[in-house]
């Protein structure tokens, strides 16, 4: 089976050209300016922008365990339909993804029925209980990409030692959510001026920077390769700067909701706007936005996290925490980073793309010959809303709910195979 | 012009105008002479149902909301429920939806969720009275205080008004800033750093203190707020005899004060540790006409947002 993308604008060292594409089977075949050969299937692009297929490193897609919120199908179509050719499937399903048969069952299904690749992160302690460590070694025979413990952050200094000398015996990257519990507390948003004015309890930046420096240290002493999630705030950006320079396997990725929300957005108590770590101060938001221009970032990932309407549909501190991202994350930073020109266009497509995929050493992110035919096909003029019947994902919780914003994916390929086409 | 208040919902102050507020302090005088009659009732809001819908223990206040509305003749009912029932079984949703279908005309509120009011209206489409939400807000009360002040010292302009006590925790402290401010006085929250949420000045523009004899100084009104054994094993602060050291309403620490300065507190009171006794009882204390004043400030809301007929 031969495809070929014609008048597209083929995304290639960090910028759009005018080329056209052959996918022969599985891989991209070539790509120029112009191509002759016979083919099984010509796309018309019109013009839209061919970008490298998405990567997110931070997902949860619910399957096995809770289903009714998300499953393997459903969230990897909001996957494709947000752009996205592979997603890093958090282990905190029912039960915990802490051994192999577990990877293995995640990685089937997906195989089978999945939309996109699904690349399982292990859990680091057994059941995520921060008690024993898990069998990870054996999992990353089985394929782990990484382990993590993710929203149950081991809080005992001793284990969390012992977890990355022991991951980094097998050369398996450790994904921190950096959160002390005794400041987070049961705060709800951030511990700013929002929290005072409106009486919900707060996080504050300390909860996150403490564990970071933590982190960091731990991770020096075990000669560990350490990601952080979802960072939030500035003096974290700072921790994550200094560990760099002196040259540690230290990485962070940052969720767009970061990028382009503040706690302002709680103020209506709409509890879509309840996540962790929670939306920061705008002096986080700006020195996350200069982070990830510097590069200092070195990813954006989503933390794709449903939960059904019955859930957030009540009082702001007893629904849970989390929001869906897939459908949202290129749409949302087109509309309010680049098209304002705060970030360029590499930058966005990069950070989602080549720069997470050498996080955790994944294939893709670049469109050149030989590689997967794992790509989307992006429409910048045209615009997209985000209502329910829109959603793919099968909850519906996002602060962009109804929102209407520029660009709209046309087609996601991955392998070659269509796994989403606009209708 | 005349504000318009029918149907408008009551989840806080910021809400209301300058001139909004005057004009509930205004119908509030009315409703106050009321209930200073023999036959303490009008047949204004007949044929209409207020529900109290208590999610969090609160006698004094849910009583007051009854008592307002059965004043002005209306029918009420009252649902009472701890937070831990409505976690386990019908949800607030399932609550409201079950209440509307009973036909109720106007919710009262008191819940430990701040910005639950706003769910009340969102999920029966009728007028809110938040009666206490958490730490977020309490309107009535800060009505009520605001009234009080007005009746003894007349406009709030320029008045300087200190509020001693657990601020971290207070919604009753949260409204009054609003409200008061917006009428021109000038107020100084103090309380130990412990107690005190971060960026009060810049969010309500008011003074913090941590010493109570300069928050004190020159106060023409005084409000002490209730002590919470609770935030002892919380770690907010080592000991009630320590606490009360340094902030109680005493005659000592209230020579910083104005010298007939008005005492206030929204109850109840921990005698002996945030006030003590020679002060709640003296004769510049208006602590027990707080109460009378909540009843009718309430009556008011209600008349006002009912269209009853005067």
């Amino acid at each position: 089976m031969k495809t070929i993308i014609r008048n597209g604008r083929i995304y290639l060292d960090g910028k759009l050209v005018k080329q056209e594409m052959l996918i022969d089977g599985k891989k991209i075949a070539m790509i120029a300016e112009k191509i002759t050969e016979k083919a099984d299937k010509i796309i018309d692009a019109q013009g839209a922008a061919v970008f490298p297929g998405f990567i997110d490193l931070h997902a949860h897609l619910r399957d096995p365990g809770q289903t009714y919120k998300e499953d393997i199908v459903s969230g990897t179509k909001s996957a494709a339909k947000g752009g996205f050719t592979a997603v890093c499937a958090m282990p905190n399903t029912e039960p915990v993804t802490d051994n192999i048969a577990s990877v293995e069952y995640i990685q089937l299904r997906a195989k089978e029925h999945g939309s996109a690749r699904v690349y399982v992160i292990g859990a680091l302690t057994k059941q995520s209980k921060g008690e024993e460590i898990s069998e990870m070694a054996t999992m990353k025979s089985g394929g782990i990409v990484a382990v993590s413990d993710d929203g149950k952050c081991v809080q005992n200094a001793r284990l969390m030692l012992s977890c990355l000398r022991y991951a980094a015996n097998f050369d398996i990257p450790v994904i921190v959510h950096p959160e002390d519990y005794a400041l987070a507390g049961k705060g709800q948003i951030h511990a700013g001026k929002v929290a005072t004015r409106i009486g919900l309890s707060g996080i504050p930046g300390l909860a996150e920077e403490l564990m970071i420096s933590r982190d960091i240290m731990l991770a020096e002493s075990a000669g560990a390769k350490l990601h952080i999630a979802h960072i939030s705030t500035a003096r974290s950006l700072e921790l994550v700067r200094q560990a760099k320079e002196r040259g540690l396997l230290v990485t962070c990725e940052v969720t767009p909701h970061h990028l382009v929300l503040t706690e302002e957005a709680c103020a209506t108590f709409d509890t879509n706007t309840k996540m962790k770590p929670p939306l920061r101060s705008e002096k986080d938001r700006l020195a996350c936005v200069k982070a990830l221009k510097e590069g200092l970032i070195d990813a954006i990932a989503t933390d794709h996290a449903p939960h059904a309407d019955f859930e957030k549909e009540r009082e702001f501190d007893h629904a849970p925490f989390g929001i869906i991202g897939f459908e949202t994350a290129f749409a949302v930073l087109y509309e309010q980073l680049v098209l304002t020109k705060q970030i360029s266009l590499d930058t966005l497509v990069d950070n989602l793309s080549i720069k997470p995929a050498k996080i955790l050493n994944l294939p893709g992110g670049a469109l050149k010959k030989g590689a997967f035919a794992d790509f989307t096909i992006i429409d910048l003029k045209e615009s997209t809303t985000f209502n329910k019947e829109e959603i793919l994902s099968k909850s519906k919780n996002t602060p962009w709910l109804d929102a209407t914003v520029k660009s709209r994916v046309k087609f996601t390929f991955m392998n070659g195979k269509i796994t989403y086409q606009d209708k | 012009m005349i504000p318009q208040f029918i149907g408008r919902n009551v989840y806080d102050l910021d809400d209301y105008s300058r001139e909004e507020i005057m004009y509930i302090l205004e119908a509030t005088k009315g409703m106050k002479e009321i209930n200073t009659r023999e036959y303490k009732k009008i047949p204004t809001l007949r044929g209409k149902t207020v529900c109290t819908l208590f999610v969090e223990n609160s006698t004094r206040t849910r009583m007051s909301f009854e008592l307002a509305a059965s004043r002005l003749s209306a029918d009420v009912v009252s649902f009472q429920a701890s937070v831990s029932a409505l976690q386990k079984g019908e949800s607030l949703q399932d609550t409201v939806y079950t209440l509307n279908a009973m036909g109720i005309d106007l919710y009262c509120i008191r819940h430990s969720s701040p910005g639950s009011p706003q769910l009340v209206h969102k999920y029966s489409q009728k007028p809110v009275i938040n009666g206490g939400d958490g730490r977020h807000a309490h309107p009535t009360q800060a009505l009520l205080d605001i009234y009080s002040i007005w009746e003894k010292l007349g406009d709030l302009k320029g008045l300087k008004i200190t509020i001693v006590g657990d601020i971290l925790h207070s919604r009753v402290v949260r409204s009054n800033l609003i409200g008061m401010e917006k009428l021109g006085a000038k107020v100084t929250v103090c309380g130990p750093k412990t107690l005190m949420p971060g960026n009060m000045e810049s969010v309500y523009g008011c003074k913090v203190e941590y010493d109570l004899g300069r928050a004190l100084s020159g106060a023409d009104v005084v409000m002490g707020l209730r002590m919470q054994l609770e935030r002892m094993s919380e770690g907010l602060f080592p000991s009630l005899e320590e606490y009360s050291k340094h902030y109680v309403l005493s005659k000592d620490t209230l020579r910083h004060a104005k010298p007939n300065a008005l005492i206030m507190h929204p109850g109840p009171m921990n005698r002996g540790v945030e006030i003590l006794p020679e002060i709640a009882d003296n004769t510049n204390s208006v602590i027990v006409e707080q109460v009378s004043n909540g009843v009718a400030v309430r009556m008011a809301l209600m008349f006002l947002i009912l269209g009853g007929k005067a």
